[in-house]
């Protein structure tokens, strides 16, 4: 039930603070807003003309039995009609086109920040809620702009308008007409805080059902087992009760406020025929301006009732852009230095120098739970090593401090000889090529997975890459080759496949550094033959570390380096280490032995190989 | 629009209440009909001549109609909205009871973000059309019939030429409407393109920093934007344009009545007053056109999301109690596979095992990640049923015995050890609600819990989950067997229930634990040697087959499968200890 609480209540319905700052993303198109805001002052303006019109028809016209005029009044409704077609449309354009615009600058803005922030914020921040950041939160904002903000403009023109308009037709019916406003007032605001109340409940309601629901799908085997349902169906049934019944109130609510609008409304409409019609007998009035009175008097009130509409885009927009900003204020926390150097041509020779790394920031008194304790280590240019241990023996860590992924608490991790903190981030990461032990694929072509967005590899040079590690074969085989899609994150595609993929994109980005953490999905031994050869011819003439799963690998290492609990307990070739008879040792038992009996049938021929398995 | 049939038995259990609701609507619109009349009269005294009184007679009327009108719009809107809200409530819980009953694999082809989104939005959607869905059009067609009969009483040709717009209003809904939608697709279309595109940026955060590739990315993504950006303006350059369009068509239509009704006043066809009502009757229709797009909009989006929750609640539960269950168990809790096969997906899990457990023995399994160990013990509780061969209980099929009372006898701990975000008390006695303080202390005891608990601030009230506390995986895992040990079950199992306790804690629990399970019958699955030592009879699983059969020592001489697995066990807990 992790997000639901925090995700779905809602804050408070008007913060000075967010829409000063919403505010500030309207800037670069002043000139659209100002635009926008004549042209809704203009149609609210032309809204205004038909009962006027009406009014004028009537008594200088049908009441004089002048056709002609009456025809010309007519005209000159449906061409004020048809200007404030214009008016409108073009409002609304201008309107969208600036709410667009808007939208799109906050989406590059969020991506562009996530793309900034650190992998700890992942390690925190589930990735579909991010996403939601980007989507539907931007959404919610886009009504604020586009149809929340703008249209209570144009309701208060329109009704600023209709009172002056009222007003210059005869004053004192006017403020007669306008005795129903005081009460509309309250009734409504009364009706809003009440709306508002309940709004929120049923959204908190929601919220509870969806954070049961969440725990006892996940949990049915559980609830199932034990015979629960019965008890669990009531506690849900509960929270579905509280939710309609939070919902039964709102319609209790708008149930009273409609009618009582309306009966407001009828009010005015009698308090025009009774005192309009008293002054026309005595001759302050015409018949024609009472009709336009009555006509206005039933265009005043929907605005005013639908402000509450209004409320809830205001409301929801607040909350959207409180999350919003609260992710674009997270500091990424890892940075390039103030005078950061950039490598030229780089040796690769990394040292870890008394590294201590705890997953847990600073901060916290007691002694943190330390992954990487005091680790030492000096690898020379073109060396390869491989990191073996135990689970949780800190071995990612260690290739994550690499990348600067993480920065480190206690000593340094020096690039030829430079604290990596040191170096220009992006810089410093292309000297390195890794390969992970899930391999991510991105929707597109396999050409496009291995070049990634690096613009100075060639086509020929992914085909190099593709056939150097072996993947040309499979390649082969696909109707469009290289240029094969590879299906929504790989899901056509096995786990050798896969492999031999982010091998060639490896590869294709020529890394002074590579390293690797085996995967310890099994393949088959076609499939395994090709994916040791690739690494082979991977690893040649670079620094390689990598994260030893294979016994090809350990044994073809430079040197081992035994990490265990976090310490680097053993350092040497396969050979010295297993004569040492310490962790290496057992550990090989554990892991690697077993390979042997599979390594010495593939040096067999098919044919011997067929007899072993008589 | 079919599926929303479905829906005729719902609306059934509230009758009383929709006729109810009806008759208020048709009573309230009956009295707002009547306005426009009171404002004729008005109007045509005015132009006589009038008294003071007569106006406020007139003034009341006016007040009066509004209070009917008021009075059943109130109950209208209680009625006919309530209803659809009962019907939500049952709707939804039918479809939660429906949840409990389908067994585990449906889970797995279920997302649960899926699930929950129909429970919430499918059925709020559902509701629409109960609602407002009812609600409106039947208030537009009575307002409409009502409203062009006075127009025609008045004059059938004003109102010919009044409503000689509205096939244009029809015909721009329609058309603006199939534009509207294809775009508005284009547009959804394509925010779930960058939906995707962010998650799986984002998914693959660690591989775009490797690779520098923040750039890059952000230039796709801003192309993505940008597309999604100019299908809106689309969208917008005719949206913008509905609702001016209706405004003007229908304006035209006030136009040409005061136009052409102004000649009919001049000509003594018609009063003044009629004319008045008359635009008032006009302005009552304006209403009911524009509705009518959103109400098709309600249907389309309601029948959608029926046929979503058909598709749940159309699953049949897999397992079910036989109708000819047996009640006469004697529940010794003698366990027994008889040929049993397991295939999931196309996918041979177990094949053809035999294997016989006496009540109150011990069976251990032992094998490699897949090779079907959870699936066999799973099969005993029923959470799967067999695809050939029987498992029987004291001798019965377990399809043949009454589920509740089958897993009324069984404590099953499995792998991932489910807790509720309820208090350490309500999870231990999850399955058997208001068990004393003490039980609950001595299930928690024997299951090694019990000095965890003391160091908690609250102890057994203590919250479980994101409200309180974060228990580690081995508290998680000790608390799911104490649940398990609170309903006295005749057979226990173990899932790999200790796989994320340390080795020590883990000794002291099975010492404590053998005391519980010397007169149960126990099977108790294991990657750990040291759990199943003592064990009546080990099987080792291989691929689905048992591999190899028989007591620790004698496997352990065999030189077999498990004889590598119990070195391996050893080598592990020399690697600890060093």
């Amino acid at each position: 039930m992790p997000d639901y609480h925090e995700e779905e209540l809602l804050g408070k319905a008007y913060d000075g603070r967010l829409m000063a700052r919403l505010l500030t993303y309207l800037g670069p198109y002043r000139a659209s807003v100002v635009a926008a805001f004549f042209l809704i002052l203009a149609s609210s303006v032309l809204n205004l003309v038909g009962p006027y019109l009406t009014k004028v028809a009537i008594d200088d016209y049908i009441a004089q039995g002048d056709l002609a005029g009456l025809k010309l009044i007519a005209g000159l409704y449906v061409l004020a009609l048809l200007v404030q077609f214009v008016l409108s449309y073009l409002q609304v354009y201008v309107m969208n086109l600036t709410g667009q615009r808007i939208m799109f600058d906050m989406r590059r803005e969020i991506f562009g920040h996530l793309q900034k922030l650190h992998p700890a914020f992942f390690d925190r921040n589930p990735v579909g809620r991010l996403v939601t950041r980007v989507t539907a939160d931007v959404d919610a904002l886009n009504e604020l702009f586009t149809s929340g903000v703008v249209t209570v403009f144009g309701d208060i023109f329109m009704l600023v308008g209709i009172m002056v308009v009222l007003i210059s037709l005869n004053w004192k019916l006017a403020l007669v007409s306008f005795a129903v406003l005081p009460p509309l007032f309250a009734v409504s605001l009364v009706f809003k805080k009440r709306v508002r109340e309940t709004y929120r409940r049923v959204r908190t309601r929601i919220a509870r059902i969806n954070a049961f629901n969440q725990e006892s799908i996940t949990g049915m085997e559980v609830v199932q087992l034990f015979r629960q349902e019965p008890r669990k169906f009531v506690q849900f049934s509960k929270l579905n009760r509280e939710h309609m019944d939070a919902n039964l109130d709102s319609i209790l609510y708008y149930a009273l406020f409609y009618p009582t609008v309306e009966l407001l409304g009828a009010t005015a409409i009698a308090l025009i025929i009774w005192y309009g019609g008293g002054q026309i007998l005595t001759g302050g009035l015409t018949l024609g301006a009472l009709v336009a009175f009555i006509q206005y008097s039933e265009r005043f009130y929907r605005p005013i009732a639908d402000l509450t509409e209004k409320l809830n885009i205001l409301q929801s927009a607040m909350a959207s852009s409180e999350r919003i900003f609260k992710l674009l204020d997270t500091e990424p926390a890892i940075i390039d230095a103030p005078r950061e150097r950039r490598p030229v041509r780089l040796e690769g020779r990394i040292e870890f120098q008394g590294v201590w790394f705890s997953y847990q920031s600073y901060g916290d008194r007691q002694e943190p739970n330390w992954i990487l304790k005091d680790i030492n280590l000096q690898i020379e240019p073109g060396e390869r090593i491989a990191v073996v241990g135990h689970t949780g023996a800190g071995k990612t860590t260690l290739t994550s401090l690499l990348l600067r992924f993480y920065d480190v608490q206690k000593g340094q991790v020096l690039l030829d000889g430079v604290d990596l903190r040191e170096w220009n981030l992006s810089e410093l990461r292309r000297q390195f090529g890794i390969v992970l032990q899930d391999v991510h694929l991105f929707s597109g072509t396999i050409a496009s997975n291995i070049r990634l967005g690096s613009p100075n590899i060639s086509d020929r040079d992914i085909a190099e890459a593709a056939a150097n590690v072996h993947l040309d074969r499979f390649v082969a085989r696909l109707p469009r080759g290289l240029d094969e899609e590879v299906g929504e994150r790989g899901s056509s595609l096995s786990a050798g496949q896969k492999q031999l993929i982010s091998f060639a994109r490896a590869l294709a980005h020529d890394p002074r550094v590579l390293i690797l953490d085996e995967a310890t999905s099994s393949v088959d031994t076609e499939t395994e033959l090709l994916i040791r050869e690739a690494l082979e011819r991977l690893m040649v003439g670079r620094t390689s570390i990598v994260i030893a799963h294979r016994l090809s690998t350990v044994q073809k290492a430079d040197r081992i380096v035994v990490l265990h609990k976090g310490s680097i307990r053993e350092v040497g070739t396969h050979q010295d280490l297993l004569a040492q008879r310490g962790i290496y040792y057992r550990l090989y038992q554990l892991q690697y032995q077993d390979q042997e009996v599979t390594l010495s049938t593939d040096t067999l021929t098919p044919a011997e190989r067929a007899d072993s398995h008589r | 629009m079919l599926e929303l049939r479905r829906l005729l038995p719902y609306l059934v259990r509230y009758k009383g209440r929709v006729a109810l609701g009806m008759l208020c609507l048709l009573l309230g619109k009956a009295a707002s009909v009547l306005e426009p009349q009171v404002l004729r009269m008005t109007v045509d005294d005015l132009t006589v001549s009038v008294t003071a009184g007569k106006l406020l007679f007139y003034s009341g009327l006016i007040v009066a109609i509004a209070l009917v009108d008021g009075f059943f719009r109130f109950w209208m809107r209680r009625l006919l909205i309530g209803v659809s809200r009962y019907v939500e409530f049952d709707l939804r819980n039918d479809f939660y009871a429906h949840l409990q009953r389908m067994s585990p694999s449906f889970f797995h082809r279920w997302r649960t973000g899926d699930l929950m989104s129909r429970a919430t939005n499918d059925i709020s959607a559902v509701r629409m059309v109960l609602g407002p869905g009812i609600m409106y059009p039947i208030e537009t067609g009575v307002i409409t019939i009502a409203a062009l009969g006075f127009m025609l009483a008045i004059h059938l040709e004003l109102t010919v030429v009044a409503l000689a717009a509205m096939p244009f209003v029809s015909i721009a809904v329609k058309m603006f409407g199939a534009v509207i939608h294809k775009r508005f697709e284009r547009i959804q279309a394509k925010m779930s393109d960058i939906t995707a595109m962010v998650q799986e940026n984002l998914s693959g955060v660690r591989v775009v920093k490797a690779y520098a590739q923040e750039g890059p990315e952000q230039e796709k993504f801003e192309e993505e934007n940008r597309e999604y950006f100019r299908e809106n303006l689309e969208l917008a350059r005719l949206w913008g344009a509905f609702y001016p369009l209706l405004a003007v068509l229908i304006g035209v239509g006030s136009a040409l009545v005061l136009w052409w009704g102004g000649r009919l006043v001049v000509n003594q066809e018609i009063s003044l007053g009629q004319l008045v009502a008359f635009i008032a009757y006009l302005s009552m229709l304006t209403w009911p056109m524009i509705a009518f797009g959103w109400v098709v909009n309600i249907y389309q989006r309601g029948a959608a999301s029926m046929r979503r929750l058909a598709a749940v609640m159309d699953e049949s539960p897999e397992l079910a109690d036989a109708p000819d269950a047996r009640t006469d168990v004697p529940w010794e809790g003698r366990v027994e596979f008889r040929n049993v096969s397991f295939r999931y997906n196309g996918t041979e899990v177990l094949n053809d095992i035999n294997l016989v457990i006496e009540a109150g023995k011990t069976l251990a399994i032992v094998g490699r990640t897949g090779a079907g160990k959870s699936t066999l013990v799973s099969l005993v509780p029923r959470l799967y049923d067999v695809s050939a061969g029987q498992v029987l209980v004291d001798g019965i099929d377990v399809r043949k015995l009454p589920l509740a009372d089958l897993r009324q006898s069984i404590g099953f701990v499995s792998q991932d050890s489910f807790l509720f975000s309820e208090s350490l008390r309500d999870n231990i006695s999850f399955g058997r609600k208001g068990s004393s303080l003490e039980e609950v202390a001595r299930v928690a005891d024997i299951a090694g819990l019990g000095t965890d608990v003391s160091d908690f601030p609250l102890q057994y009230d203590t919250m479980v989950g994101e409200r309180g506390i974060t228990l580690s995986g081995g508290q998680k895992q000790r608390t799911s067997i104490a649940r398990a040990l609170l309903i006295e079950p005749r057979i226990l199992i173990l899932d790999d229930a200790l796989s994320s306790v340390d080795t020590e804690t883990e000794e002291r629990i099975l010492s404590q634990l053998r005391g519980v399970i010397r007169n149960r019958t126990a099977l108790l699955v294991s990657h750990r040697v040291s759990t199943i030592k003592d064990a009546d009879v080990i099987v080792v699983l291989e691929d689905g087959r048992i591999v190899e059969q028989g007591t620790h020592q004698s496997l352990v001489e065999q030189q077999g499968l498990y004889a590598a697995l119990y070195r391996k066990q050893l080598l592990e807990e020399e690697l600890e200890r060093i």
